[in-house]
């Protein structure tokens, strides 16, 4: 399909024409002085007029000179929190007579509606489509969750100091996995260029009020995407990545990266494609009731490689091991891909601003040395 | 079969971690079905002797007498609980463990001479064996029932040794350590508060005390770094509610 030109005014038809769909619009807005994913009712909710800055360890909101909706990129949430939540209880046992009662968890499947997805956060999503539904055993609210969410993905118009999308091949450019892809450009005029990836999409698209492409339109849109790859900074080589992890699984480099990380497990949370989980068991005092709750863990905490006889990864420079490695190496052999979408989180998001892309060449380059 | 027989006791403390139990409220009567509360000052004067299958012990070792007491404490003790950062660690009170005490006596009391005091505060597992040490300053009352419901049932108790972090990231919460460049102790801190001071934009103090693996010298170095935190406010900051925790104390020390 064709893209189409909608002016920017128009987003909040855009936003009312998926409510009206039953949705609930979730998308990024301003919060605690960053940029989060919670409700919006309106494009007012979006971070209008705002950039984020970002660097290793290191985030800060800035005003734009302009009005732009989606200026700036991605923050520390992910859209994972929408289809694999934090927290959840699986089910309840009650005491009935000599018995235990199951009383299973209603299924809870919001229809979202996803508003302002980049690139590598479709890359991030399609990861977690192959873990939690691409193998032997489905997660079904994972998969219900999925199915019904609405994807209306935005191209990034500007890339941080911490983006390194372009050599992880996941963006700027959002190419699939959408319902509805904008690209927003902000100039003498404000709109977006609008194109359908779905039937979903292509009924949305034709209830709104939109007009031809121009030629300037469309090279004004296409210019934008083609600056934010551009100006990229961070880089992986990722020319036999997977070996060059398993080459060096003795490296001592584990350990002098371990002098600086913090074991605190902030990268994997904030990480959009990281996905592990523990199961807790918890009975109350009476004995009568007890319940089981999933919630995010992280190869970085203690109990996480516990099995009897105590932990597997007791060291910090192990734990990063693991994490590095799962990430960049062994995932192409458990998933078929990488695990780094190169979104950034991890470096921005990590309170002593470890660089993974900085890791990968220091490796590189102990090797050559 | 009788329930078995709780005591609560108190060392050097502010009574703030006992009253967690009491602070339980709608799960009061869970507790008081499934244990007899036999010696809680702070609830009823009524006691009942020991021995006692479950003792939660609060508070920290500072006098010669308190140093004989745990003993017996211990003694008469089957599961011997240690709770909050006094019991755990010897508390804000241990600051005087880097001072001189005489000095302090003699500033704050008109006759010091009636004053027995040891030169330091410290943990209870200094002095006996302890099964099993809460954290907090104050402890997390689910927590508290968590860990009373485990030794109960004789399960492990689900109180993770991870980072507030998890926590804190878990709730959703924008990092103010990233996002506002303030120094904040959940890196290096032990979970079970829920990021309490994070989740109201406040740097974490560390209440809980370190968790497993904590990196303090990193997180320091960073602060000073690239936060400007001098080495006073890292001195403050790790020498608080649990500045004799070793990692703590050791990180504290770096900038005398």
């Amino acid at each position: 399909m064709q893209a189409r030109v909608l002016e920017a005014y128009q987003l909040h038809t855009l936003i009312g024409l998926l409510r009206e769909r039953g949705y609930c619009c979730v998308g990024p807005t301003v919060r605690d002085g960053a940029i989060v994913y919670d409700r919006i009712a309106g494009p007012t909710d979006l971070p209008v007029g705002w950039t984020d800055e970002q660097a290793p360890g290191s985030y800060r909101l800035k005003r734009r000179d302009d009005g732009a909706y989606f200026g700036y990129v991605v923050g520390p949430h992910s859209w994972k929190k929408y289809v694999f939540p934090p927290e959840r209880r699986l089910w309840q046992l009650k005491r009935a007579g000599q018995q235990f009662e199951r009383v299973d968890e209603p299924s809870q499947t919001p229809k979202y509606a996803f508003i302002g997805v980049r690139a590598c956060e479709i890359a991030a999503l399609r990861i977690q489509d192959r873990v939690f539904t691409g193998g032997e055993f489905t997660e079904p609210e994972y998969e219900a969750r999925r199915e019904l969410a609405f994807v209306v993905a935005v191209n990034c118009t500007q890339s941080a100091d911490t983006c390194f999308c372009v050599s992880m091949k996941t963006g700027p450019e959002v190419k699939s996995g959408y319902d509805l892809a904008l690209t927003e450009v902000v100039g003498e005029s404000h709109y977006f260029t609008i194109r359908a990836g779905t039937d979903r999409g292509r009924e949305v698209l034709a209830s709104l009020k939109t007009s031809a492409v121009n030629e300037a339109q469309r090279s004004a849109a296409n210019t934008r995407v083609r600056q934010a790859a551009e100006s990229q900074t961070r880089t992986v080589d990722t020319e036999g990545i997977k070996e060059l992890l398993q080459r060096n699984y003795e490296s001592e480099q584990w350990k002098e990266v371990a002098e600086r990380c913090l074991s605190c497990a902030n990268c994997t949370m904030a990480c959009p494609t990281c996905f592990c989980s523990s199961v807790e068991d918890v009975a109350d005092l009476t004995g009568e009731h007890a319940e089981r709750w999933r919630r995010w863990d992280s190869c970085f905490n203690p109990e996480f490689s516990y099995i009897h006889g105590g932990e597997v990864r007791k060291t910090t420079a192990s734990r990063y091991r693991q994490w590095m490695t799962h990430k960049l190496s062994t995932w192409f052999d458990q998933f078929g891909s990488s695990g780094c979408v190169g979104c950034g989180r991890c470096i921005t998001w990590c309170p002593v601003g470890i660089d993974l892309t900085e890791e990968v060449r220091k490796m590189r380059a102990g090797e050559t040395s | 079969m009788a329930n078995p027989k709780l005591a609560v006791w108190k060392f050097a403390s502010c009574d703030g971690c006992q009253l967690s139990l009491l602070d339980c409220e709608d799960e009061l009567l869970a507790v008081a079905g499934a244990v007899e509360i036999a010696n809680f000052p702070e609830a009823s004067s009524a006691i009942i002797d020991g021995p006692y299958e479950i003792s939660l012990v609060e508070g920290s070792i500072t006098t010669p007498h308190d140093a004989e007491r745990i003993r017996d404490v211990r003694a008469q003790s089957g599961v011997l609980i240690t709770i909050g950062a006094c019991a755990t660690a010897g508390g804000i009170q241990a600051l005087r463990n880097f001072a001189d005490v005489e000095e302090f006596t003699r500033a704050v009391y008109a006759t010091p001479e009636y004053i027995s005091t040891l030169a330091t505060s410290t943990a209870i597992s200094d002095h006996v064996k302890v099964d099993f040490e809460l954290r907090g300053c104050p402890i997390n009352k689910y927590q508290l029932l968590e860990v009373i419901t485990a030794f109960l049932q004789r399960r492990k108790p689900n109180v993770s040794a991870q980072s507030v972090c998890v926590e804190c990231k878990r709730k959703g919460n924008v990092c103010i350590t990233v996002a506002h460049g303030e120094p904040c102790l959940g890196p290096v801190t032990h979970a079970g508060c829920g990021a309490l001071c994070p989740s109201y934009n406040r740097g974490c103090y560390g209440c809980f005390g370190p968790k497993e693996l904590p990196n303090t010298a990193s997180l320091a170095a960073w602060a000073k770094q690239e936060l400007g935190a001098s080495d006073t406010d890292l001195k403050r900051l790790y020498h608080n509610f649990n500045t004799w925790a070793q990692p703590f104390r050791d990180q504290g020390q770096a900038y005398d």
